[in-house]
């Protein structure tokens, strides 16, 4: 079905158009001579208003407007991954292919490849009843991801026919059900509406961490899988730096990155860089796992606030199939602001800052898509979500971080300071928290049973460190007495030997659950065999002189992922040295 | 529709005009509108319904009249034309020569809008631009097809950096720039002091300068950078060549889009700059960069003076969420007479990382900038603690860290107006400064570095 309008006013990316009183709500309507993409917004009388993705000058009114009568959708299916996507699913590679190294506005390309092949093989037998998503065939996408063929949610039916095993590409039939309204043919991909999240038979629990490789996060303030988390810091603080190793380092089986307004030369970086690297797990370049979607600062300001919607969808595509996907949004902010602009173009009340009111609705909508499930097919997926979020100023007060703290569970809070002494990570220790301690105690448990007390004792010394130093910057360190400098001593430690990471170290940049605990454990060893040896009144000028300190200090260079043994020696060096001086003062 | 004439118009509010019975007018064409005096002026449509046009005036609305007004829908939107030719030429900020000469022979027109670049197009900058400012060579490093802004203060010396910059920016391929100048609001001597170090440095037939200057009216400085930056595409990307791009100052840039902003009558965020301050900006900083078709490249240095020196001011801010790095100019430096004032720890610059170290500058300069960052940033404490419990009482060691940073701000900061530092020469600085600290403080550099290049100056 088509309804045709016309349009009636323009101003920016909203425009007006009359005629559409048949068309829905959130229908794509193509708009003007061009055909650009665009979605109704709203509906009043006979006037329809629209948000138009891409730029619309020169367009005037009196120009068509069609809407075919479907939702913005996503297409789903083989030869998602690996590929890099515009705010409303164009595929960036093939738009160079058509306009060269700009982008021309009412480019149209479909999203997956429609002459590339899949060796298909069928898991489903002809006469079988199947199931809304049942996987019914299997395709090996690439080295690491085996896509699955899934019935499309609200399908049922009779399998009257299935193709057998072999090439085909994703416009040919592959299989046919007989459901209550008829036969139906389905192809390898299919439509759905991104602003729907899709369905599963159920929500779970979160016990499993989501291991990042980043020491202050996993240790300190991890993550589940299924959880959500936020990034904020100010311009300089390393909010992409760290969404970056968090997409290389993960241990998802999916990334989906989304560059939701930022620079351009960030997603040529990422496009530049994870060819080259490879999973620690498969032995695999990282690329056969990613999905980007790049929608630069650039860009059209509307598709931009789709892009985030456009991410989502594909990430439960892939937990429907039983994998776990984790989902980094950078910047929510550019999309909250995305929202303000065109609410400002629709002369709706603005609340705080100018923001629409329903600004916290739209977070907790987006944030709540983020889930460990049980899918329709009854396997477990989940999907994680990580969003930056870049406060003007640096100021945490503003309305997007404080609304997004109402619906994350894990605040990784970038600080200022940090950054000026190039602490990267710079996640505050301070401001940061994570409700899923709990929840992945279990886990780290078994790796080491004292997990969970050197964790908070930890925590401890970094927060009395952090009183200290206001007395410090009173009357100076040697002020203290032994007793409170190996507070310091300590924290130190953990800031410089275990916090910080050096992205660009080959061994520094990933480190592994197992070289985490060792190094927790020799720094808490440490910390507490040189309190005792201090309350027996050994001095601490003393104990700092032993050889092991500059040795921990480098431990986190000088030992990989898969020689963990070596970490022992640090320890025994360690222990044998403070039992010398323990000796000798006696 | 196209050179149809309008005569009368319905309201004058500041620089912006409704026109209405039009007809077939389209969403940002350019406007061309005469008054009874016969002075003519250009505009372009802001909004449009099938009766009536928004049009803002690029230029002042003085003695325009309701009923008298000619008004022309052009039907194009803003234009410039480009060719090789506007190399060594002046325009005022709508791209007209201001120079006295006619118009330069053009090859094409251009929309100043110009088109997002496809990231997937882009190439990752990593060629190290060699400034000769120890600053910034040392420590933000400019790579070419970079966005690297400066945030000064009113009074502070940008102007003779980014000069300095223009003079002495090498590659190490020694490859020259061509330099496209947009001046937004600034004053007749600073046009002309950046005239002045073109001539005097021989450039002066490399330069476009597009200058909107501080009388000029102040909606025209919607279009002037886009004008320049239109050029600087059009000599990199079609013509391979690679261009330095200086915007100044982008804070009046920004007044002039507030000013449109709250005419319309539309809801302001930050401190009545309109909510979508950020895309407008982007939409001028991300025209910067290499691309997968041209050998060319675009190099911007944005210069803005924040408010009151408000690093947190939206203007700052949001520059510095798209720029690629900042270089921030610090008060107090400038009042001690450091050149170049840069503050140490705030600038940055993020595209350093991938363009030097081995085989682009050196191999330890990686390590030796972190060092000194992470050690200069220690001074600050050790200066905190220092003005209250006085220096005499500060240890031994911290005594160091302060005579450290000392001489890293006059010996390695600090520089002459006219001196150009190699690289190898900034880098030796770097470590005899590092070297007043004791070897174990040197955390971040590496053994063999310590051994190649500690206290070789004693």
């Amino acid at each position: 079905m088509e309804v045709k309008g016309r349009i009636i006013s323009i101003n920016g990316p909203i425009v007006k158009a009359s005629g559409l009183r048949e068309a829905g709500m959130l229908d794509v309507v193509e708009v003007g001579e061009l055909g650009l993409i665009g979605e109704i917004i709203r509906n009043e009388g006979d006037i329809a208003t629209i948000q138009v993705y891409e730029d619309n000058s020169g367009m005037k009114p009196g120009e068509p407007v069609v809407s075919h009568r479907r939702p913005l959708s996503v297409e789903l299916g083989p030869g998602l991954i690996g590929s890099i996507y515009d705010g409303i699913q164009r595929p960036l590679i093939e738009l160079e292919k058509l306009s060269g190294a700009f982008i021309k506005r009412g480019e149209k390309t479909s999203a997956l490849s429609k002459t590339k092949k899949w060796l298909f093989e069928p898991i489903a037998k002809k006469g079988d009843n199947v199931n809304p998503g049942q996987v019914i065939g299997e395709i090996q996408e690439t080295g690491l991801i085996k896509s699955k063929i899934m019935v499309p949610p609200e399908i049922s039916g009779e399998l009257t026919f299935i193709n057998k095993q072999n090439e085909y590409t994703i416009e040919d039939i592959i299989y046919k059900i007989k459901t209550k309204d008829g036969e139906k043919s389905f192809t390898l991909s299919n439509f759905w509406p991104v602003r729907i999240p899709r369905p599963y038979k159920e929500k779970l629990g979160m016990d499993a961490p989501l291991i990042t490789g980043l020491r202050v996060i996993d240790t300190f303030f991890p993550i589940s899988k299924g959880g959500t988390a936020a990034i904020p810091g100010g311009f300089g603080t390393g909010k992409t730096m760290t969404q970056h190793s968090l997409a290389k380092w993960s241990d998802a089986d999916i990334i989906v990155y989304i560059g939701c307004g930022e620079r351009g030369n960030e997603m040529t970086d990422v496009l530049n860089e994870f060819p080259k690297l490879v999973d620690p797990k498969s032995g695999r370049p990282i690329m056969e796992r990613t999905i980007l979607i790049a929608n630069t600062s650039n860009m059209p300001v509307a598709a931009r606030e789709v892009s985030i919607y456009t991410g989502v969808t594909i990430a439960e595509y892939f937990r429907d199939m039983g994998y776990d996907v984790a989902i980094m949004a950078d910047s929510t902010s550019r999309w909250a602001e995305a929202l303000r602009e065109l609410s400002g173009r629709l002369e709706e009340m603005p609340a705080e800052e100018g923001f629409p009111a329903y600004l916290p609705t739209r977070l907790a909508e987006f944030y709540e898509r983020a889930s460990r499930v049980e899918t329709l097919c009854s396997e477990y997926g989940s999907v994680s979500i990580i969003g930056a979020v870049s406060p003007p100023g640096g100021d945490f007060s503003e309305p997007v971080t404080q609304h997004t703290k109402r619906f994350i569970r894990c605040f990784w809070g970038l600080s200022k300071e940090l950054a000026n002494a190039r602490h990267y990570p710079s996640i505050g220790w301070i401001a940061s928290y994570s409700e899923y301690v709990d929840e992945v105690s279990e886990w780290w448990e078994k790796q080491n049973p004292h997990w969970r007390e050197y964790r908070d004792n930890a925590m401890e010394i970094l927060n009395r460190e952090n009183r200290l130093q206001q007395i410090v910057k009173l009357v100076g360190p040697e002020a203290l007495p032994d007793s409170q400098k190996i507070i310091l001593r300590a924290a130190e430690m953990l800031k410089n030997a275990f916090m910080q990471q050096n992205a660009f170290d080959d061994i520094d940049m990933y480190a592994s659950p197992g070289k985490q605990l060792n190094m927790l454990d020799i720094i808490m060893t440490f910390y507490y065999r040189t309190k005792e040896m201090i309350a027996k009144g050994i001095p601490l000028v003393k104990i700092n002189k032993i050889k092991s300190i500059p040795q921990i200090m480098r431990m986190r260079f000088a030992v990989e992922n898969e020689k963990l043994e070596k970490f022992n020696d640090i320890k025994e060096k360690m222990i044998q040295e403070l039992d010398d001086i323990e000796r000798s003062s006696k | 529709m196209k050179g149809l004439e309008y005569r009368g118009i319905e309201t004058i509010d500041g620089p912006i005009i409704i026109v209405q019975n039009i007809k077939d007018v389209a969403y940002d064409e350019v406007v061309k509108i005469q008054d009874d005096m016969g002075k003519e002026r250009l505009g372009r449509v802001l909004e449009v319904s099938e009766t009536a046009a928004v049009v803002q005036v690029l230029g002042n609305t003085q003695g325009i009249s309701l009923e008298n007004t000619k008004v022309t829908f052009l039907g194009r939107p803003f234009e410039i034309g480009v060719s090789e030719e506007l190399l060594g030429r002046v325009f005022n900020g709508l791209g007209e020569p201001r120079d006295g000469l006619p118009k330069p022979f053009i090859k094409n027109r251009l929309n100043v809008n110009g088109m997002p670049i496809n990231p997937y197009s882009r190439v990752y900058p990593r060629d190290f631009i060699q400034t000769g400012i120890s600053a910034i060579d040392g420590l933000n490093t400019l790579i070419r097809g970079q966005k690297l802004p400066i945030f000064s203060g009113s009074g502070m010396s940008h102007n003779q950096i980014a000069a300095q910059i223009v003079r002495q920016a090498k590659l190490k391929s020694n490859e020259e720039f061509v330099i496209v100048f947009a001046a937004m609001g600034v004053k007749y001597d600073v046009a002309r002091y950046f005239l002045k170090t073109f001539q005097e440095s021989g450039a002066l037939s490399r330069v476009v300068m597009y200058l909107s200057l501080a009388d000029d009216p102040s909606i025209e400085r919607l279009i002037t950078p886009r004008a320049a930056l239109t050029a600087a595409e059009h000599l990199a990307f079609e013509k391979d060549m690679h261009v330095l791009v200086i915007l100044t100052d982008i804070t009046n840039y920004c007044e002039a889009v507030r000013e449109v902003s709250t005419v319309r009558g539309e809801i302001p965020s930050r401190k009545g700059y309109p909510g979508y301050l950020y895309s407008d900006l982007a939409s001028l900083y991300e025209r910067a960069g290499r691309i997968n078709t041209s050998e060319g490249s675009i190099t911007q240095i944005p210069i803005l003076t924040m408010p009151n020196d408000d690093i947190t001011h939206p203007i700052p801010d949001l520059t510095g969420y798209i720029t690629e790095g900042q270089i921030v100019l610090d008060r107090d430096l400038h009042q001690r007479s450091i050149y170049p004032p840069v503050a140490g720890l705030p600038s940055l610059s993020r595209l350093m990382k991938d363009g030097i170290g081995k085989g682009m500058t050196r191999d330890d300069h990686p390590r030796i900038s972190s060092q000194l960052f992470a050690a200069y940033s220690y001074v600050k404490n050790v200066r905190a603690l220092a003005s209250v419990i006085g220096e005499e009482e500060l240890s031994e060691l911290d005594k160091l860290y302060l005579k450290f940073g000392d001489s890293f701000e006059k010996e390695f900061v600090n520089q002459n107006i006219n001196e150009n530092r190699e690289i190898e020469k900034t880098l030796e600085i770097g470590w005899k400064v590092a070297s007043l600290l004791p070897k174990d403080e040197l955390y971040r550099v590496k053994e063999k570095d310590i051994e190649q290049y500690y206290g070789r100056e004693k």
